[in-house]
């Protein structure tokens, strides 16, 4: 028995490694030259219901299935927002309160609403998904399943028929209102409620209404049909065409029409899914997304691997025909009009760590990978005038690099609530800027994140309108312009303005008593003692004791909402790339101590806060700017961030991986994506040729020190005999 | 016998409820049910709505373990801890607090911990006792010696350096196994090679020690030196006589730790991406899932105390000069 174990055991190991398949292979070998694309997840997306998802590991998956109205142009910077289901951009129309209409000049107080006209794209289909199939009758083969029927389902495709059906507005429609589902959760309901009109009446009215049929309904599982309940936010105006009525003027809504949670929701799927028996074998739309987009779920085990592959009904779409002017040169137009997606098949294994991803990537197993810290070192090489490149051993791989600056702030802010470091005297004020100078996050980002961001000067991070390049743009209060670059004032100038503040040499006028600052923090390991320790040092510089206090992250934001903390760091990254999307993180409004908002700092200035409301409805232009830049000014003298950085994306591929380039903004990027499977398939092969020597050189070595011991034990067996 | 183990089984059930008390106190004072929400509903945009309905959805809107609100037995059965416990004992462990089926991805994920768990246990029983004997065979030599040297570096050295350089070693200079992965089926023995060879070869230097201390102990014993004055040679007396009654313990030891070899490694696991038990668990802790914390804990401990029962049949076994009742 032992024996024939033995014996399988060995035409097993011998089968998976044999042949051309080099023995480190993760895949199975027959993959090796297809047309697949190898990347990886690490935590398990909680939700991929384009109500629900939102974060980027969700809407990384979520994205190449749903469609929304429009998308981000691959390659056009600034972000510009084009037709993606929607066949033109959409109409805006503004209203005043009698529902007349307004011409598109009308200054932003004026108007009551702005009604949002999107006509989509005929004969769209939906990939093939048992939610559409029908008999002959022409009825719906699984809408009317009992759990005895689900006994041998346990994953979409033990569903034998499938069916498809054109997408139509209805679904759009359909989906707006999903938002306020009692059932479902969208992080983006309350925000929503705000913006369009009767959605906030809605969701209450649908609570009542799905109570009732709770009540009423023996199962506890149903279909709660939202089509038969209407309001007055969003209205169906023909089989391609609805509207959606926004309150006021808010042009930053478009940037919403292009995230999943604008997509389109066949009703077929929700009714689907919610059948008694379906949740229990993790049939839901949250682990099975249903769209038009040119990829579809094909398995979805997120103990291991997810699987997207091309809708066979997609609509056809074309690679860019134009781009940035450095396109050319890098090769970002190569496939200029060739039609979408190149790739078949994009498997994402989970990957739970960051360096078995790191070598499996080195060794060709996976086709791109971004940098970490533990990997900058064998990566990059950064010259002594700061050029960042490839190095040797990247460059001899042919590997590839891009960079980008993410539209993200991570910022080092006050509590403007503070006795001591928020206020908004010219003494307090004074403490802060000193505190923001002081703070070399020049030096933070090239110890702590290999160079891979720049100082912020301003809540807007490049790319974003409002970011000035040069001279102009930066922090007159914290840099100086010297040649040709910002420098950041001297520690003496830091010390003037702590004088200024009352702490001369860092002790206080009044008490005598040395200023002491309390910091907030949540990591606890090796690199955030480090990062603490360099925090103390900045503040040392001032003379000022900065105590550090160490949580976990929940008690970390409970002290946030109730404004406990003095100082912390926290981030943001953009929603949308508009300078609303950041600068709002200071509206007196958002407060998050006072109004449970997103201005961690409590930030509260009536000039900014005019400034503000003015610019957040405008168009972009030159007005609009130059509020912007007013708003900034404000800040910058107030200093209620010490500013912090803006990180940058590093992006590696290998050379058979084409069309990387960086769109921060779009998450349905993997239809452009294009590979070489040859060419990886040749150079895997020759990057991993096993190497037994030194297997079998250990081996020979624990023999032959078995010798003496052999040698020892004969010698007492023949003296004891 | 009979009636031992239905005792024993009567006896789990405050254990397991204190298990579970506990498991519930300590996560919720790190979690309350709204760091839950604000966990699943992301950070940005979250309004005191939506962790309402969250909440009231994942039926984590009660009081916690007392609800002074309702009247009688109900002050304890309106509670959370109440009714995400009951369940538990029937082993239903319901769904996620992502909305995942808990047991179907236990039964799942089970077996590829089962699949490394169960080789590294028996080969590292089998060298370790290989190399426990050889040392007692040579005690007071210098292969004792020399042995017991290297057993102790071997256990000071951190299982993670075995497993980042067993990585670094055979995956990615060598190129003799795959760096991390898995597969199904026959595909799957090729990515478990290393992580057993990992766990067998970080498992001798503890392993070694211990049993060679074992068979040190018996050799001191009369019956070895009866035998040995009945003229039998030192390995007849290793083989036949020492290492047949140092078993007893080595197999009680390993009766104990059966039932558990589902419940999978934590670093192992998450640095191989096995989709095993341990890195569920440790998922779980990290989205501070407490459906899954609890239910894995509840289970931890239920195997455990098999595993105690276990260990007492197999004393019987082994030695029929014990008797439970």
């Amino acid at each position: 028995m032992i024996k024939r174990f033995f014996l399988f055991f060995l035409i097993a190991l011998l089968t998976t490694g044999c042949g051309d398949n080099p023995l480190n292979n993760p895949y199975p070998v027959g993959d090796a030259s297809k047309n697949i694309l190898y990347s990886s997840f690490s935590s398990r997306p909680k939700h991929l219901d384009p109500t629900s998802s939102y974060s980027s590991n969700e809407i990384l998956f979520n994205m190449q299935v749903y469609e929304p109205p429009l998308q981000y142009h691959f390659l056009k910077r600034p972000y510009q927002l084009i037709p993606l289901a929607a066949s033109e951009m959409p109409k805006v129309t503004f209203y005043d309160k009698n529902d007349q209409p307004l011409p598109k000049t009308t200054p932003a107080d004026e108007i009551a609403y702005s009604l949002y006209t999107i006509t989509i794209s005929k004969g769209v289909k939906y990939q093939p998904h048992p939610a559409f199939a029908k008999n002959e009758q022409g009825h719906y083969l699984y809408h009317h399943l009992t759990e005895n029927d689900l006994h041998d389902k346990f994953e979409l495709s033990d569903f034998k028929q499938q069916g498809s059906r054109e997408l139509v507005a209805a679904d759009y429609v359909y989906q707006l209102k999903r938002l306020a589902h009692p059932k479902i959760h969208s992080p983006l309901l309350g925000m929503m409620t705000e913006i369009i009109v009767g959605l906030e009446d809605y969701a209450k009215q649908l609570k009542v209404v799905y109570q009732k049929q709770i009540d009423k309904n023996a199962k506890k599982v149903f279909f709660f049909d939202l089509s038969q309940h209407d309001f007055e936010g969003v209205t169906l105006l023909g089989r391609y065409r609805y509207q959606i009525k926004v309150k006021g003027k808010y042009p930053q809504f478009i940037y919403w029409l292009a995230m999943s949670f604008f997509a389109a929701m066949p009703k077929e799927a929700e009714q689907f899914f919610n059948q008694p028996g379906m949740n229990e074998k993790n049939l839901s739309l949250d682990w099975y997304p249903v769209g038009t987009g040119p990829y579809m779920m094909a398995e979805n085990n997120p103990n291991r691997r997810m699987v997207l592959v091309k809708n066979p009904n997609f609509h056809g779409e074309k690679y860019p025909l134009q781009g940035e002017e450095s396109d050319e040169k890098r090769g970002f137009l190569n496939d200029t009009g060739k039609s979408l997606p190149f790739i078949e098949k994009a498997i994402y294994v989970l990957e739970k760590e960051s360096i078995p991803y790191w070598n499996k990537f080195l060794q060709g197993y996976y086709d791109a990978s971004g940098v970490s810290s533990d990997s900058f070192d064998q990566a990059i090489k950064v010259s002594t005038d700061g050029h960042i490149g490839l190095s040797s051993e990247m460059k001899n791989k042919g590997m590839e690099l891009n960079t980008a600056v993410k539209s993200s702030t991570y910022y080092f802010g006050f509590n403007m609530l503070d006795s001591v470091v928020g206020g908004y005297s010219d003494k307090q004020r004074k403490l802060r800027q000193a505190i923001s100078i002081a703070i070399d996050y020049e030096e933070h980002v090239s110890i702590f994140s290999n160079g891979r961001g720049i100082a912020a000067q301003s809540p807007l991070p490049p790319g974003i309108f409002g970011y000035v390049e040069g001279e102009k743009g930066i922090n007159s209060v914290v840099y100086d312009w010297v040649n040709g670059r910002p420098q950041r004032k001297s520690i003496d100038e830091a010390k003037k303005l702590l004088i200024a503040s009352g702490y001369p040499n860092g002790v206080s006028e009044k008490t005598g008593k040395p200023l002491i600052l309390h910091f907030d923090a949540t990591g606890s390991g090796p690199e955030d003692k480090a990062r603490l320790d360099w925090m103390r040092k900045q503040f040392k510089k001032l003379n000022i004791q900065l105590i550090i206090r160490s949580t976990t992250y929940n008690r970390f934001q409970e002290k946030m909402r109730e404004g406990k903390i003095q100082m912390f760091t926290w981030g943001w990254n953009a929603d949308y790339p508009d300078p609303e999307n950041f600068l709002f993180l200071l509206y007196g409004g958002n407060s998050k101590t006072k109004f449970k908002g997103e201005n961690a700092s409590n930030y509260m200035s009536k000039e900014f806060d005019e400034l503000f409301d003015k610019m957040k409805n405008m168009d972009n232009g030159d007005e609009r700017l130059a509020i912007i830049q007013q708003c900034l000014d404000v800040l910058r003298k107030d200093a209620p961030w010490a500013w912090g950085y803006h990180p940058k994306s590093f992006a590696l591929h290998h050379q058979w991986y084409f069309n990387g380039k960086p769109n921060l903004m779009a998450n349905n990027t993997l239809k452009y994506k294009r590979i070489a499977p040859v060419v990886r398939q040749t150079l895997r092969h020759s990057w991993n040729q096993p190497n037994w020597f030194p297997v079998i050189l250990v081996l020979g070595i624990l023999m032959f020190s078995l010798i003496p011991a052999i040698m020892s034990y004969r010698k007492r067996e023949l003296k004891s005999n | 016998m009979l009636s031992y183990i239905l005792r024993r089984f009567l006896y789990a059930i405050p254990i397991l409820i204190g298990v579970n008390l506990i498991t519930f106190t300590l996560f919720f004072v790190v979690n309350t049910p709204d760091d839950m929400a604000r966990m699943h509903l992301g950070m940005k945009h979250v309004k005191q709505e939506n962790i309402d309905k969250w909440k009231q959805n994942h039926g984590y809107d009660r009081p916690l373990l007392f609800n002074s609100e309702v009247s009688g037995l109900e002050k304890f059965s309106q509670t959370i801890f109440f009714e995400k416990s009951l369940s538990l004992f029937l082993f239903r462990f319901g769904n996620s607090d992502s909305g995942r089926d808990i047991g179907y991805d236990i039964k799942q994920r089970m077996w590829p911990s089962f699949l490394i768990a169960l080789p590294t246990l028996l080969i590292g029983l089998m060298i370790n006792i290989t190399l426990a004997l050889i040392l007692a065979l040579f005690r007071s030599t210098y292969i004792d010696y020399w042995g017991v040297v290297i057993c102790i570096i071997l256990i000071s050295i951190s299982s993670m350096f075995y497993i980042i350089g067993g990585q670094y070693l055979f995956g990615k200079i060598l190129h003799l196994v795959p760096i991390s992965g898995y597969e199904d089926g026959w595909m799957a023995i090729k990515f478990t090679i290393l992580p057993v060879l990992i766990g067998v070869f970080s498992g001798i230097g503890s392993g070694t020690r211990i049993y060679r201390t074992l068979f040190l102990e018996e050799i001191e014993k009369d019956y070895v030196r009866t035998a040995r004055a009945k003229g039998l040679s030192e390995t007849l007396v290793l083989y036949r006589h020492v290492l047949r009654n140092a078993l007893i313990p080595i197999l009680t030891g390993v009766v104990v730790v059966l039932p558990t070899l589902f419940m999978g490694s934590l670093v192992m696991e998450a640095f191989f991406s096995i989709p095993g038990l341990g890195s569920y668990t440790i998922q779980a802790i990290n989205e501070q899932d407490f459906s899954i914390v609890r239910s894995m804990v509840f289970l931890g401990a239920f195997l455990y105390i098999i595993g105690l029962l276990l260990t007492d049949i197999a004393y019987t076994v082994v030695d029929p000069r014990i008797r439970l009742s």
